[in-house]
């Protein structure tokens, strides 16, 4: 499935146009490590040991250290970029998967699977400031741009739990479709999007409202539908395309986010769940789990340019420009 | 592990939730004892809370998603002693007002307790018996199966032997019953798929077969031709003994060896970790298929309250049987109920005791309408009133 891929890409490497500089952070699940990718040359230039099963990854807003979800090892690591040491841990309640910083640069949403809680730390102090009990396993988190609510997904119980930031309460709960993974606030937090694994949908909710607005449904010929599992999502700054990957089915869909239209379908590595834009929003890699690699997609072109090998079972993505 | 859930903290949050007055969704666990004789492997103990520990893991789970919808969640347990009344302790449940009911109970008993008049508004979900006749001549509207049948484990298996084409099969039965029914389950699955019985034969030694494995099993073995030797010793009472005693260097597949199971540990894909973790801190033990199965008809009551928002008996039965009704059951794909025998369609790991080996339905065996259906019982080989 890759080899078709890499070979187009190869070709087609040659004319893409100079990519942006920076730098690609890929957590490895089973390798407990983090591959770092250069955003221009797209190699490898490095593996940074880090805790047990590495999942969620996210930058502080300077872009100077990286949060990583250990989720086994029941730890939010802090990594120095500059150095690629880890500075020190930070409580996290048990078995962290995902999480979400605040705008404030301060507080950590974070979804504790086993738990059924959000714990908030506070980076600075490296306290736990509140726990929040939510649905049967929290995985999803987002907080919105202009840092009013933070939202949890649930798992099994299947909802979106709406967290005031300022009170630190939950004020609402939206029922989606089975198995919600992964949410996102569009750029103006006018929409939650919501992805949901079993259900097969993407629930486009209206954040005022906390009522879903549109579903979104996927379709790919010759794979039958319960393999197309969404999980990770991207939207452009612009409000004009979402990415949403599609796990098992192995293809990133590409969505018009204002009609909702599914426009395109990209075929990616095996199991793909997250993904990461470049600052330019010319490139998009996302993290494929199976197969072990990254697929570098060509947003404009809309074509898959290349696959970068890395650890075991890459998860989660992080860019600094 | 290190621990930092902050109970009062969290306890005060609770409080402040924006939840109505709890409406309490009643369930109740009906078992009855097993009068089971001793096996030779006995290193895995029978848990004494088997199925029902999957039951109470599913209240917990339906209890944390209504305390966001207002809905509590209650078990009452009953188990009736070996040579106890089903009938009498069923209806006395009915009468205090009980109407899901999850049952562990022998084939007989539960085909009995279905058919009682006071049955007539209650819904059943069998999650001890995996008899293919409850499926194809004795379902009821009332009764709902969310443990595969042995048809679905055997196709499960035949899917994967074939598909690796290892298909010259040698089926070595025990003498109980429920050897003899998972052996006609898995010719049946040989005819379907394209395996072949090239001999079978039927386990009559009753000595211990510990100490003498070594003797007896290759010559049981001995002068057949085969890929595979498929071996239905449900209750584990020889059926560990035959790997590495074979006449030739062959696998073992059924009851032992490559076990096709509706729930093992070593499934961890699909989120499934989290629920193996959850049960097993709660009840200090691996889930099991029959906890699994309890676990997940608990979960459909629950997953129709939350999607219907009401405690109506009426309504939520028939959500649960519709086409609109869909759980998520750690498998990899949603889990619905058959209209044709009320059968739980669900995908079924093959597992060795250390390793997933496969997930059926196996790629490559397909279906008009799902490809799970390609396990077990389908629409037309099925005779209900």
């Amino acid at each position: 499935m890759r080899l078709p891929a890499l070979t187009l890409g190869l070709g087609l490497l040659a004319a893409l146009p100079a990519h942006a500089s920076g730098t690609l952070y890929v957590s490895n699940e089973k390798d407990d490590s983090l591959s770092i990718i250069d955003i221009a040359t797209l190699e490898v230039v490095g593996t940074i040991p880090v805790g047990q099963r590495p999942r969620g990854i996210t930058l502080s807003k300077d872009g100077s250290v990286l949060y990583i979800c250990a989720s086994d090892s029941d730890t939010v690591q802090v990594l120095d970029l500059k150095t690629g040491k880890i500075l020190h841990d930070l409580p996290s309640g048990e078995d962290p998967e995902q999480f979400a910083l605040h705008p404030d640069d301060r507080h950590l949403y974070i979804a504790n699977e086993d738990d059924a809680i959000v714990t908030i730390v506070d980076v600075d102090s490296r306290q736990v400031v509140q726990q929040i009990e939510v649905g049967v396993e929290p995985e999803g988190m987002a907080v919105s741009h202009d840092g009013r609510y933070a939202v949890n997904t649930s798992e099994t119980t299947n909802m979106v739990h709406w967290i005031d930031t300022a009170t630190k309460q939950l004020v609402a709960n939206t029922l989606v479709d089975q198995r919600p993974r992964h949410a996102v606030f569009d750029r103006d937090d006018r929409r939650l999007w919501v992805s949901s694994e079993i259900g097969g949908t993407v629930s486009v909710i209206d954040v005022d409202s906390k009522e879903i607005v549109q579903t979104i449904a996927f379709a790919l010929p010759n794979i039958h539908k319960d393999q197309i599992q969404p999980v990770g999502m991207e939207l452009t700054r612009d409000g004009k395309l979402a990415f949403v990957s599609l796990g098992p089915a192995n293809h990133v869909a590409v969505v018009d986010a204002q009609t909702y239209e599914v426009l395109d379908y990209l075929l990616v590595g095996r199991r793909v769940w997250h993904m990461a834009l470049t600052p330019d929003e010319k490139t998009l890699f996302t993290a494929n789990g199976v197969s072990g690699d990254v697929s570098v997609i060509d947003v404009e072109d809309r074509k898959v340019v290349k696959s970068i090998k890395v650890g075991r079972y890459p998860w989660g993505l992080a860019i600094t420009p | 592990m290190r621990r930092t859930v902050l109970p009062a903290l969290a306890l005060s949050c609770l409080l402040a939730l924006p939840v109505q007055a709890a409406e309490t969704v009643r369930l109740a666990w009906l078992g009855k004892a097993r009068d089971l004789p001793p096996v030779l492997s006995n290193l895995d103990e029978i848990p004494a809370d088997k199925g029902l520990a999957g039951a109470r893991r599913g209240i917990a789970d339906n209890a944390t998603t209504g305390r966001f919808t207002g809905h509590a969640y209650a078990l009452s347990e009953t188990t009736v002693a070996v040579d106890g009344d089903v009938a009498a302790a069923f209806k006395r449940l009915v009468a205090a007002g009980e109407r899901f009911f999850v049952a562990d109970l022998p084939a007989a008993d539960l085909a009995a307790v279905a058919a009682l008049p006071e049955a007539a508004d209650t819904l059943i979900f069998n999650a001890g018996a995996p008899d293919d006749a409850l499926r194809v001549t004795g379902c009821r509207a009332n009764l709902l199966h969310t443990l595969p049948s042995r048809a679905m484990l055997a196709d499960a298996l035949a899917q994967f032997l074939v598909k690796k084409r290892w298909t010259d099969w040698v089926l070595v039965v025990g003498p109980a019953e429920e050897d003899r029914l998972f052996a006609a389950a898995v010719e049946r699955a040989a005819k379907r798929f394209g395996g072949r019985i090239v001999a079978r034969k039927d386990w009559q030694w009753d000595h211990d077969i510990r100490r003498t494995a070594h003797e007896e099993i290759p010559l049981v073995t001995q002068g057949v031709d085969y890929d595979m030797l498929v071996v239905a010793d449900e209750r584990g009472d020889f059926g560990e003994y035959v790997a590495y005693n074979t006449w030739e260097p062959k696998l073992v597949a059924g009851t032992q060896g490559l076990v096709p199971a509706a729930w093992h540990r070593v499934v961890e894909q699909w989120g499934a970790v989290q629920l193996q973790n959850r049960f097993a801190e709660d009840h200090g033990r691996a889930m099991g298929p029959e906890d699994y199965a309890a676990w997940a008809a608990v979960r459909a009551v629950g997953e129709a309250v939350t999607r219907t928002k009401t405690t109506d008996f009426a309504t939520l039965r028939d959500f649960i049987r519709s086409d609109a009704f869909e759980l998520a059951g750690f498998k990899g794909r949603k889990l619905s109920f058959r209209a044709w025998n009320g059968q739980l369609r669900q995908p079924i790991p093959l597992v060795t005791a250390r390793s997933l080996v496969a997930l059926a339905p196996v790629e490559g065996f397909l279906h008009h309408s799902n490809e799970m259906d390609t396990l077990g019982h389908d629409a037309p080989e099925v005779s209900c009133p």
